[in-house]
């Protein structure tokens, strides 16, 4: 495996995990009842400290003596490898509550898959986060379908929250010659092979949620070669700012 | 070889953990494997959840007791594999933290999220009674997936009306 290949798949996997971990971390304080508030806030700690595993395992890969930190405070927005849909504003609790859904239901099967790779670093990581976020789905998933079959006014916003996320999973599915890599060499399924599965999850919630599945296939692409949305450069200068305000601050 | 390794297994298991201190390290079972290698006591420590805040304080705790103690040389390391789970957690703390107001994890019950394990929770099966800590009742109620920390979920009782924290099982 060229060393460049596998440090670009533990990008996308820690950077998914980093940006959708921070993007939740900013309801802390603002959520609609304190249960939520907390729970927003361990979901955003579970996935900090997968993207701390995933990136760490990342640099070490590189061998350019970047750690975590490096990776996390000191790049821009193009060298970030995450999907457009973590990047997404939280926009109300429901957009939140569905972007996390649409991202749970592929992170389940993922971790899955990736608890057999044959580099036992990534199995391990696996194995230690798929236990995390089957315990993050099994919410997502409750709350979508209470929201969804809720009143007439939650209703109609997480039918909205889904339509308006729905041409981001696409990417989640689209395999590219970093994939194919991966995945011949045994360290990783390949990313189509995951639909089905997540396709499953998705019709069974969303059915119970009485919302309806949008029909577009329509799908935006950037987000795993850097081309990100104008939201991404914006979460940054915020998590970032201390660190390149202050270099090599410690606590 | 300075000290017995029973030695240092009782100096753990004094170390209480940061985040519910009526467990010891040793009953939260995230204490791996203890060796000397040569002058170095080397601690392999497994984290319980990859973003829990209490994994750099159990570390420091460890180092503090350890040198405490009069040994000089402690190396920590982490283990991630297997992953830490509530199997794990001994019968004494177990009790303790029934004691302590926490409900202990009902074994066999982890969310591995499947989607057999999904429907059947959506069609009302695969559910399971969670004990009041307090009065013992089962008639509780799930209020939250996550309670105070990651590994807890928030519940409530209905008969002596209580909120309690539930410990999952992972």
């Amino acid at each position: 495996m060229a060393r460049d290949t596998l440090f670009e798949w533990l990008l996308r996997r820690g950077d998914t995990a980093l940006v959708l971990g921070h993007r939740v971390s900013e309801w802390c304080g603002h959520s609609p009842v304190l249960e939520e508030d907390i729970a927003l806030a361990n979901v955003a700690l579970d996935l900090i400290g997968q993207a701390r595993m995933w990136l760490g395992l990342a640099g070490e890969v590189e061998g350019k003596g970047r750690g975590e930190n490096e990776l996390a405070y000191l790049r821009d927005a193009w060298d970030f490898r995450n999907f457009l849909l973590a990047e997404q504003p939280n926009g109300d609790f429901g957009q939140t509550l569905m972007r996390q859904f649409l991202i749970d239901a592929y992170q389940v099967p993922l971790l899955e898959a990736l608890k057999s790779s044959k580099d036992e670093r990534i199995a391990a990581i696996a194995a230690k986060a798929g236990k995390e976020v089957a315990y993050h789905l099994d919410r997502s998933a409750d709350l979508v379908i209470r929201l969804g079959d809720g009143t007439e006014e939650s209703h109609r916003r997480m039918q909205q929250a889904l339509d308006a996320l729905w041409s981001y999973t696409g990417e989640m599915f689209a395999s590219d010659a970093i994939d194919t890599a991966m995945s011949e060499a045994g360290l990783a399924p390949d990313a189509a092979s995951l639909k089905a599965e997540w396709k499953e999850t998705i019709e069974a919630v969303l059915d119970e949620a009485t919302l309806t599945l949008p029909e577009s296939d329509f799908a935006h692409m950037g987000g795993l070669t850097g081309r990100h949305s104008e939201h991404l450069g914006h979460m940054l200068a915020e998590m970032q700012f201390l660190q390149r305000a202050y270099p090599g601050a410690t606590w | 070889m300075p000290v017995s390794m029973d030695t240092v297994w009782q100096w753990l298991s004094e170390i209480p953990d940061p985040e519910i201190p009526v467990l010891s390290l040793t009953d939260l079972g995230v204490i791996r494997d203890v060796s000397w290698q040569d002058e170095t006591l080397v601690v392999t420590v497994t984290p319980t959840y990859s973003g829990c805040p209490a994994t750099a304080v159990i570390n420091l705790d460890i180092e503090t007791k350890l040198l405490e103690c009069g040994v000089t040389k402690v190396r920590l390391e982490q283990q991630l594999s297997p992953p830490w789970t509530t199997d794990w957690l001994t019968q004494e703390g177990r009790a303790k933290l029934r004691a302590y107001g926490i409900a202990p994890p009902v074994d066999g019950t982890r969310s591995d999220g499947s989607a057999a394990g999904r429907v059947a929770r959506l069609t009302g099966q695969g559910s399971f009674q969670v004990a009041c800590p307090r009065c013992g009742s089962e008639n509780t109620e799930k209020v939250s997936q996550f309670g105070s920390t990651p590994c807890k979920a928030a519940y409530r009782c209905r008969s002596c009306l209580e909120p309690f924290d539930y410990f999952k099982c992972h």
